[in-house]
């Protein structure tokens, strides 16, 4: 395979650093050359952070080129949306993104719009051949009481969905090298709960 | 074990490249590492402070980066490899001594790690080049491209040092810095780890006249250095094939144009430059004899297209070459690869398969709420930030300093009316105060404070100044990533040590109106803000609190419940107050009404405080 792209998009502390990384180590394990990117520090603070994964025979850049990503996961609505120019048509980018919002503070204050997912999936219309939106944090919340395994769920969806060309078994040892001993085993639950998601 | 220590030749791991940095000193037989926090470099400290204990090397975050270079230059001057880094302006801090080193030279192998930021993704103060360092100490340069030559070139660097008795710079950009890769680890090499200073007044004595005849030999160490890359293939060509077209580049940019040119299915032969300085005259000259024209790609500043410029009269005076001077590619900003198309496209006038403009123009037709890096939910910085405003008042000069509190500049709070370097907030409220009548107060970190703000207080007290000082101690460097500093009594390997009272050294340096506050405590804070802003002479308020993203982690840890607050409906009547002034990115409005995120919100309590109707409460459950 030439290459795969995948951004992945939230707010910080809300994993798409994590997704990055596990993504990443499933990708080598499978025989992929990889190059991740993100950003820290000031960046960081409740901000944006956007992550780019690239895998496939040979790697150069770390950087997803505009319009060449394969996935785009948003894990938070809106940035999904500002991700939107990492999609298109021509290369058949597929977004999958969870629906549960975080209000900026340039909208709450200063009145700025946040869109309806129905506006946010018209608007994405002309970057991607699909897009997928599921409340995958609720649903997460219900299983843990926590929505912080919201990134695996939706890695578990993507991949069941083949929207990523990895092995479910590279992608759970990804999952055991990446994350917390002590959460693997929530992990891969939430994960296989992803892999059966019915839409 | 951590698996930057695997000692598995051959073995393949992904690294970031500011690990593969720790990893290649490891390979180098490193015994010193020192650094202070500063990002896109902060992860190379926090490597070394993770393993260093294990590894048998010391390590230490220096009170700053001109400490963090001088104790490096001691370890290498006694005979221990030693590895400093900091970021671009650390480098400016570090400069001063950087400049003799370079003249004394070292012993043991001593690399310097800069790492720029193009596009200042986490940098306040400029956009900087460091790549002019280089040039101005003299003092060679490596830049990796990838987090494999971030092993491979710090090794190479401890090598060209050691072997010329001079320290090297390993250059790095964000995209360098924060960029993971596939990294075949090779051999862990146990260096020395104790040593001992030789007395050689020949070599060290930097007094006039020696001082010219030391510069004299520095520029020949230089011009062998250049003899010596050439020997290693620093520099090489890839896609040697016959073209009238050329390209030459360096850094992450050579992995934009290698991308671009598979994209656009253009065979192009690339000069790729791994050592910047000193550049390598003859194989440029040799790469643009025969062409006839030349795109030049690196991020920042025409450092190299100018030299490429002065070496053309000489070998190819027609040649044209495009670049930053006539704006094929841009002054400013990170390179990415659309520029990289850009560029190609103009000058080739093939076209990529996908119209980059008319994508452009149409994702720029949505208008995209926006969403600003912020201080995290209960931060105490905030809180100290609105009783400050509240009390003093917005006609108030707020003099901004570097870390988390830099973000105070921010609406609503816009408590940072200018942001400079570390430890300027009091210099310049100092000599505002000098010159007007205005109120003014200055805002500094307690690791700022360690770092430089101790002789610009001294100033003030010296220089018989009317200012008053707010010290945000928050018991840690937290916007690199929490890093100890001299206030916490821990070292970076984690020993106890002496924890500095901030307290007893500002009284030290002459200050009498001291007083320390609780920030989450706002009439405690308001009521000493109001004593102090009118005091003659000097006055400082040191405002203190642990980190509470630090604090709200350990109790998470710890399985300590944290109450949470809430938002009594029946009693708020919109003032707007906790999310208008405060602005705590916990609170939101949604269909008119004021509510808290419960999974951000930290019990910190201080939207209790502001709210005029008592609406705010604990959470019942």
């Amino acid at each position: 395979m030439k290459e795969f792209n995948i951004v992945v998009t939230g707010i910080g502390g809300q994993g798409s650093l994590t997704l990055a990384m596990v993504i990443a180590e499933a990708a080598m394990k499978q025989g992929y050359d990889v190059k991740t990117t993100e950003l820290h520090g000031l960046a960081q603070r409740g901000g944006t952070i956007p992550c780019h994964i690239r895998f496939g025979d040979k790697i150069y850049s770390p950087l997803v080129l505009e319009g060449e990503a394969n996935l785009i996961i948003g894990l938070e609505p809106l940035e999904a949306l500002r991700a939107c120019y990492y999609g298109s048509k021509k290369h058949k980018t597929v977004f999958i993104i969870d629906t549960h919002r975080v209000l900026p503070l340039n909208v709450s204050v200063l009145g700025e719009k946040y869109p309806s997912i129905k506006e946010i999936e018209k608007d994405l219309k002309p970057f991607s051949s699909k897009v997928i939106t599921l409340s995958a944090s609720s649903i997460v919340y219900k299983e843990t009481g926590d929505v912080l395994a919201t990134n695996i769920y939706l890695l578990g969806y993507a991949v069941s969905k083949k929207l990523i060309p990895l092995k479910e078994k590279y992608i759970l040892e990804g999952i055991e090298e990446i994350t917390p001993k002590r959460y693997f085993e929530t992990n891969k639950k939430i994960f296989e709960l992803g892999m059966k998601y019915k839409s | 074990m951590q698996k930057i220590l695997l000692d598995i030749p051959g073995q393949k791991i992904i690294l970031m490249g500011n690990e593969a940095i720790v990893r290649g000193a490891l390979e180098a037989g490193i015994g010193f590492s020192s650094t202070y926090p500063g990002t896109p470099a902060s992860e190379i400290g926090d490597t070394f402070a993770e393993i260093a204990k294990d590894a048998g090397i010391y390590f230490e975050y220096s009170t700053n980066e001109k400490v963090a270079l001088e104790a490096a230059a001691g370890a290498a001057l006694s005979g221990v490899r030693s590895l400093v880094s900091f970021k671009q302006f650390g480098l400016n801090v570090a400069s001063d001594s950087v400049m003799p080193l370079a003249y004394v030279g070292t012993r043991a192998g001593m690399v310097i790690v800069v790492a720029d930021d193009p596009s200042c993704w986490s940098s306040a103060q400029s956009e900087q080049d460091s790549r002019f360092y280089a040039r101005l100490a003299h003092l060679p340069m490596l830049e990796p491209c990838s987090a494999q030559e971030c092993k491979d070139f710090v090794k190479i660097a401890f090598e060209i040092s050691e072997k010329f008795e001079i320290p090297v710079f390993v250059r790095t950009t964000t995209r360098v810095s924060h960029a993971r890769g596939i990294v075949k680890l090779g051999k862990i090499v146990k260096g020395k780890t104790k040593g001992k200073f030789v007395k050689d007044l020949k070599k060290f004595n930097n007094l006039p006249p020696n001082t010219m005849r030391m510069h004299e030999e520095l520029l020949k160490k230089i011009d062998k250095i250049k003899d010596y890359s050439r020997k290693m293939k620093l520099n090489f060509v890839v896609n040697n094939v016959k073209s009238k077209f050329g390209i030459i580049t360096s850094g992450v940019s050579f992995d934009y144009v290698m991308d671009s040119l598979t994209d656009m299915k253009l065979k192009i032969p690339i000069l790729r430059l791994g050592m910047t300085y000193p550049l390598d005259n003859e194989i440029i000259k040799n790469f643009i004899r025969k062409l006839k024209s030349i795109l030049v790609v690196e991020e920042l500043e025409p450092i190299i297209e100018n030299e490429v410029n002065s070496i053309v009269k000489e070998v190819n005076p027609k040649l044209k070459i495009y670049g930053k001077q006539n704006g094929y590619v841009p002054k400013s900003g990170e390179y990415t690869e659309e520029i990289i198309i850009d560029a190609l496209e103009k000058i080739t006038k093939k076209k990529y398969n996908l119209n980059l403009k008319a994508h452009r123009k149409e994702y720029q037709k949505i208008k995209i709420a926006r969403r600003f890096p912020l201080m995290c939910p209960g931060c105490q910085h905030r809180a100290t930030f609105y009783a400050v405003k509240t009390v003093m008042g917005n006609d108030t000069v707020f003099g901004g300093d570097i870390g988390c509190y830099t973000l105070g500049i921010l609406l609503p709070l816009e408590t940072q009316d200018f942001i400079f370097s570390m430890g300027a907030s009091e210099g310049l409220i100092h000599g505002i105060k000098k010159m007007s009548n205005q109120k003014a107060v200055a805002f500094i970190g307690d690791s700022t404070f360690f770092h430089a703000g101790i002789p610009a207080l001294i100033n003030m007290v010296y220089n018989k100044s009317n200012s008053f000082v707010i010290i945000l101690d928050n018991r840690i460097t937290a916007m690199t990533g929490h890093q100890p500093n001299p206030g916490m009594g821990k070292t970076g390997m984690g020993e106890d040590t002496k924890a500095l009272s901030i307290e007893e050294i500002v009284k030290a340096c002459g200050v009498d109106d001291v007083k320390v506050v609780d920030p989450f405590n706002l009439k405690e804070i308001m009521d000493a803000v109001k004593e102090l802003m009118n005091k003659e002479g000097v006055s400082v308020l040191i405002s203190k609190r642990e980190c509470q993203l630090l604090a709200y982690r350990k109790k998470i840890k710890q399985g300590i419940k944290v109450v949470k607050f809430e938002i009594d409906q029946t009693k708020c009547k919109q003032a707007g107050v906790c999310l208008y002034k405060l602005a705590c990115p916990a609170l939101y409005k949604e269909n008119g009404r004021f509510y808290i995120n419960k999974n951000i919100c930290t019990g910190c309590g201080v939207c209790v405080q502001v709210c005029p109707n008592k609406a705010i409460r604990a959470m019942i459950k």
